[in-house]
């Protein structure tokens, strides 16, 4: 029986929310929307003067008191002073986006990126679309239409430029915000210009010309990010830095394990510490998002609510709180390990036969769950203003927060206003709102502005973890040395009873499963109550590891290169599902495999104790190969001394944001494959600090080596898909140094370290 | 009534509790809120800041011991309008990614360039192994202490 039966369903929902949304089903390579289910909209003489550029949904553009006409910022501003501003759409969380999405623009536009400007945009569908981070999506989502947003304004200005000295438009040249006119060499600054442009009607699709790939200057170019010179001297960027004049701090105390209920608390005690204005018991409601039953400190500094927090001792009803224990999953896993597997997920061929007459391998692989740990705590500054209520969050999902909130505070979405603010890392955990749900309802229950910050020990202990898995893998290599069977009992969680939850399943189509013809995947499921989460990577970050060593155990059996025996694998190039960038392209793989492999010098003599390891992942739509070279020593003091990276993912926007991007995957990988774990006894997560979760430090760090396939395949994202390889590439390294496999994340478990 | 001596400017102002960590007194009380607070039991070194020319976790130091002492901040580490060369390094070479780590490193860094102006990945190693960034943006910020090591080493001659 589900001791918390209301978990399940809304975890789907929430997951789903934060990941699917309608653009997802739109296929990528479509016509960008502006001409179809959109329209442009000009708005002049409103918050700026000279050209604004934007779109809006055809019935809102209509529509006299829709929110288009209430935030005429949209993507493009441009003054007559020469100011240029850009509009960033989607949240920063450390993934570069408010750099790469306007850059998108300022290319198309033409324009000096020296004296752009660059400003977070509002939440606001109408004029936005979707606004997410999530799914390493927002390139992808943004390059047909941000292209078409630079290249439509660069017409317009270039059309009052042709007009105004009487000649043909396609004589005249754009360059760095500037208007030539090619014979007689007579110039216009964009300045100039605005004003009249946004006289201008929107010119038809067909007279507008995107530049092509070789055409670009701006794009694949190294740029700092916008941020950097704020960041580096301490501006408030980041949510937590927010203030408001008379804003109260709140801290909110949950059951360590989700779904337990306030029974008693010293509230009176606490009631008279220094500072502190309000202590409320919140009663919660029966979803894991939130608002959850708990205790919430309100006072006059952040220090005195803490401090407070520290004398609040609640005794907790944990009659329907999580019990799960980590502990005994492994040892469940173990005994169901050489079972068949409750459900069958695919199967071809017969693997029984090729198993018992060829050379064989079994192995048992498995990862515990790990908390995503990002720098910045949660935390949420809220203004309830008694009809309307703004909000400052750091979140993957504003607009997805911004509906939920409505909905507690049985609010129009119009009333609730949401202020993008850089996020101190996310890694999936900010796709959740439960923060901005829990500040919303402490400023309107207290009737003042209020900053809500959880500790350290609140974002681990009310975390969304990625979840632990087991598989069981049996694989064999016929007399040719070629893979004849791979079977793969995976036993996952479940929420509800029915299926895993988003992250926590195996496909069908998961390389190198379509390309074999004797294959039985199953699947048990283990009853998990602790809400889990999407973590850097879903599903890829740990099925990578687990199918790429598998891969290289099989070569080593059948005595193969184990470069030779992955490329057979993939066979001839094509792509498995012709325009669908979700699928793997074997022919893209074959070529990052074969570049990382040259670049680090695949098969070169080594020392003793050293090894080269491979592993290539395909995973949001990215295809990324890494070599790892490794030393151990005798008492298995690993070195990671260099990892190599070649990806493919379409013409790079940012040459120094991708490279950060690929730096920090290869460093997050490696951080979480050596020691991270989150371990769960009585439904509790065991780590509460940084000294229980030893995130990677600096001199442990290796050498990286970042490269880019030149490929003009439509961009895509970089904040995963350099995360996966990174493990299995290690992994198999440390087998070449030193013969011993390692099966378990972390490895820290298998003795090793650093 | 509590004096503390920040960037040089002299601040006074009431503190009901003078064991509030450093920390909360900045970003709170002096509005200054570059020092970020990330485990608040000295784990992480988001919260570094100098206590006379010294790299101190503000997390876990008394405000009471902070007074009558020179303190510095990120919002301390430019002077005059001028860029720390660790802050341009850090700008030219993009260090960043999320940010939120970022000025417990470059206190960190700094303190290490006023003892050790040409250090070595070790001296690196030794002054940086107590900030964490969960972003991994370590490599940059090694090339980039290595980077402003050579600009002062420059300007120096
Ligand atoms: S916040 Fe002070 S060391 Fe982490
Ligand atoms: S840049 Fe994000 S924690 Fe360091």
């Amino acid at each position: 029986m589900r001791k918390n039966p209301y978990w399940s369903d809304s975890i789907d929902r929430m997951q789903s929310a934060a990941i699917d949304g309608e653009d997802f089903a739109l296929p990528e390579f479509s016509e960008p929307r502006i001409y179809s289910r959109r329209t442009f909209m000009k708005l002049t003489g409103l918050a700026a003067s000279g050209l604004v550029l934007g779109f809006a949904r055809t019935d809102a553009a209509n529509s006299a008191t829709s929110e288009a006409n209430s935030f005429p910022l949209a993507y493009i501003q441009i003054s007559r002073d020469g100011k240029i501003i850009l509009y960033a759409k989607d949240p920063e969380i450390g993934q570069g986006i408010k750099t790469a999405l306007p850059m998108i623009i300022a290319e198309e536009l033409d324009a000096d990126w020296q004296s752009v400007e660059v400003v977070e945009a509002p939440t606001n569908k109408t004029l936005y679309g979707r606004q997410s981070a999530g799914g390493s999506r927002s390139v992808r989502r943004n390059w047909n239409e941000l292209r078409h947003v630079g290249a439509l304004a660069r017409t317009m200005l270039t059309q009052v430029a042709a007009n105004n000295w009487q000649v043909n438009i396609n004589e005249c040249t754009t360059h760095k915000s500037v208007v030539t006119h090619s014979l007689s060499g007579r110039q216009f600054t964009y300045a100039e210009l605005a004003e009249d442009a946004a006289k201008l009607s929107i010119p038809e699709k067909s007279s507008i010309k995107l530049k092509s790939t070789s055409q670009y200057q701006l794009l694949g170019s190294r740029k700092s990010g916008v941020d950097n010179l704020q960041l580096v001297t301490g501006k408030p960027m980041f949510g937590i830095d927010q203030k408001i004049p008379g804003m109260l701090y709140a801290v909110y105390e949950k059951c360590p394990a989700r779904g337990g209920r306030v029974k008693s608390a010293n509230l009176e005690d606490i009631r008279t510490m220094p500072g502190v204005t309000d202590v409320i018991v919140m009663p919660g409601r029966d979803n894991p998002f939130g608002p959850l039953p708990g205790v919430v400190i309100v006072a006059k500094s952040t220090w005195q609510a803490l401090a407070a927090k520290r004398k609040l001792s609640v005794q907790w009803d944990e009659t329907d709180a999580a019990k799960d224990s980590w502990s005994s999953a492994v040892a469940q896993a173990q005994k169901l390990a050489h079972t068949p597997g409750k459900q069958t997920i695919a199967e071809q061929g017969n693997v029984d036969k090729p198993l018992s007459e060829d050379t064989r391998v079994d192995a048992f692989y498995h990862y515990a769950f790990v908390a995503h740990a990002q720098m910045e705590p949660e935390n949420c500054t809220a203004w309830f203003k008694g009809d309307s209520i703004e909000l400052w969050v750091p979140t993957q999902t504003p607009q997805w927060g911004r509906e939920t909130v409505a909905e507690l505070l049985s609010l129009d979405t119009a009333k609730v206003f949401v202020n993008q603010v850089r996020a101190g890392g996310a890694f999936g955990r900010r796709l959740f709102n439960d923060y901005m749900l829990e500040a919303a309802a402490i400023s309107k229950r207290i009737a003042a502005p209020v900053q809500l910050v959880w500790t350290r020990e609140d974002s681990m202990n009310q975390d969304y973890c990625r979840l632990g898995g087991f598989h069981q893998l049996s694989g064999s290599v016929d007399k040719e040395g070629k893979l004849s069977a791979w079977q793969n009992h995976f036993i996952t969680f479940t929420h509800d009873g029915k299926k895993p939850p988003r992250a926590g399943g195996l496909k069908e189509n998961e390389f190198p499963h379509p390309m074999i013809n004797n294959l039985k995947l199953t699947q048990t499921m283990l009853p998990w109550d602790t809400p889990s989460g999407l973590w850097r990577a879903p599903s890829s970050n740990v099925l990578a590891f687990v199918i790429q060593s598998f891969i290289h155990e099989l070569a080593v059996a059948a005595k193969r290169d184990h470069l030779d025996f992955l490329l057979e694998l993939l066979g001839r190039p094509r792509w498995l599902e012709p325009g669908n960038p979700e699928i793997l392209h074997t022919g893209r793989a074959i070529k990052v495999i074969k570049e990382v492999t040259e670049k680090a010098g695949w098969g070169k003599p080594l020392p003793k104790g050293h090894g080269l390891g491979l592993a290539f992942h395909f995973s949001h739509a990215g295809h990324v190969a890494e070599v790892a070279h490794v030393s151990v020593t005798e008492d298995k003091v690993l070195t990671v001394h260099r990892v190599t990276v070649v990806a493919d993912v379409g013409p790079v926007i940012n040459l120094s944001g991708a490279e950060n991007q690929c730096e920090g995957s290869v460093v997050d990988g490696l951080s979480t494959m050596l020691g991270l774990e989150a371990t769960f006894e009585a439904g509790r997560i065991a780590q509460t600090n940084f000294h229980q979760y030893p995130i990677l430090r600096l001199p442990h760090t290796p050498e990286i080596d970042v490269h880019f396939i030149d490929s003009d395949y439509p961009p895509s994202g970089l904040g995963e898909p350099a995360l996966p390889p990174l493990a299995p590439a290690v992994g198999n390294a440390i087998f070449a140094a030193t013969g011993e496999r390692v099966r378990t994340l972390p490895i820290s478990k298998e003795g090793f370290r650093v | 009534m509590l004096k503390l001596e920040v960037n040089e400017r002299i601040y006074n102002f009431d503190l009901e509790d003078t064991h509030s960590p450093l920390l909360w007194v900045l970003r709170d009380q002096l509005g200054l809120v570059g020092t970020k607070f990330g485990c608040g039991m000295g784990q992480c070194g988001a919260c570094t800041v100098h206590l006379n020319g010294a790299p101190v976790r503000s997390c876990s130091l008394p405000t009471s011991a902070a007074v009558g002492q020179a303190i510095t901040t990120i919002e301390g580490l430019s002077r005059e309008g001028q860029l720390h060369p660790l802050q341009q390094a850090w700008v030219e070479l993009d260090v960043p990614q999320c940010g939120y780590c970022q000025a417990g490193q470059l206190m960190s860094a700094a303190f290490l360039l006023s003892n050790t102006p040409s250090p070595t990945d070790e001296d690196i190693d030794n002054a940086m192994v107590g900030n964490l960034c969960r972003c991994g943006t370590y490599k940059r910020i090694r090339k980039a202490i290595h980077q402003a090591a050579d600009t002062i080493s420059k300007e120096g001659q």
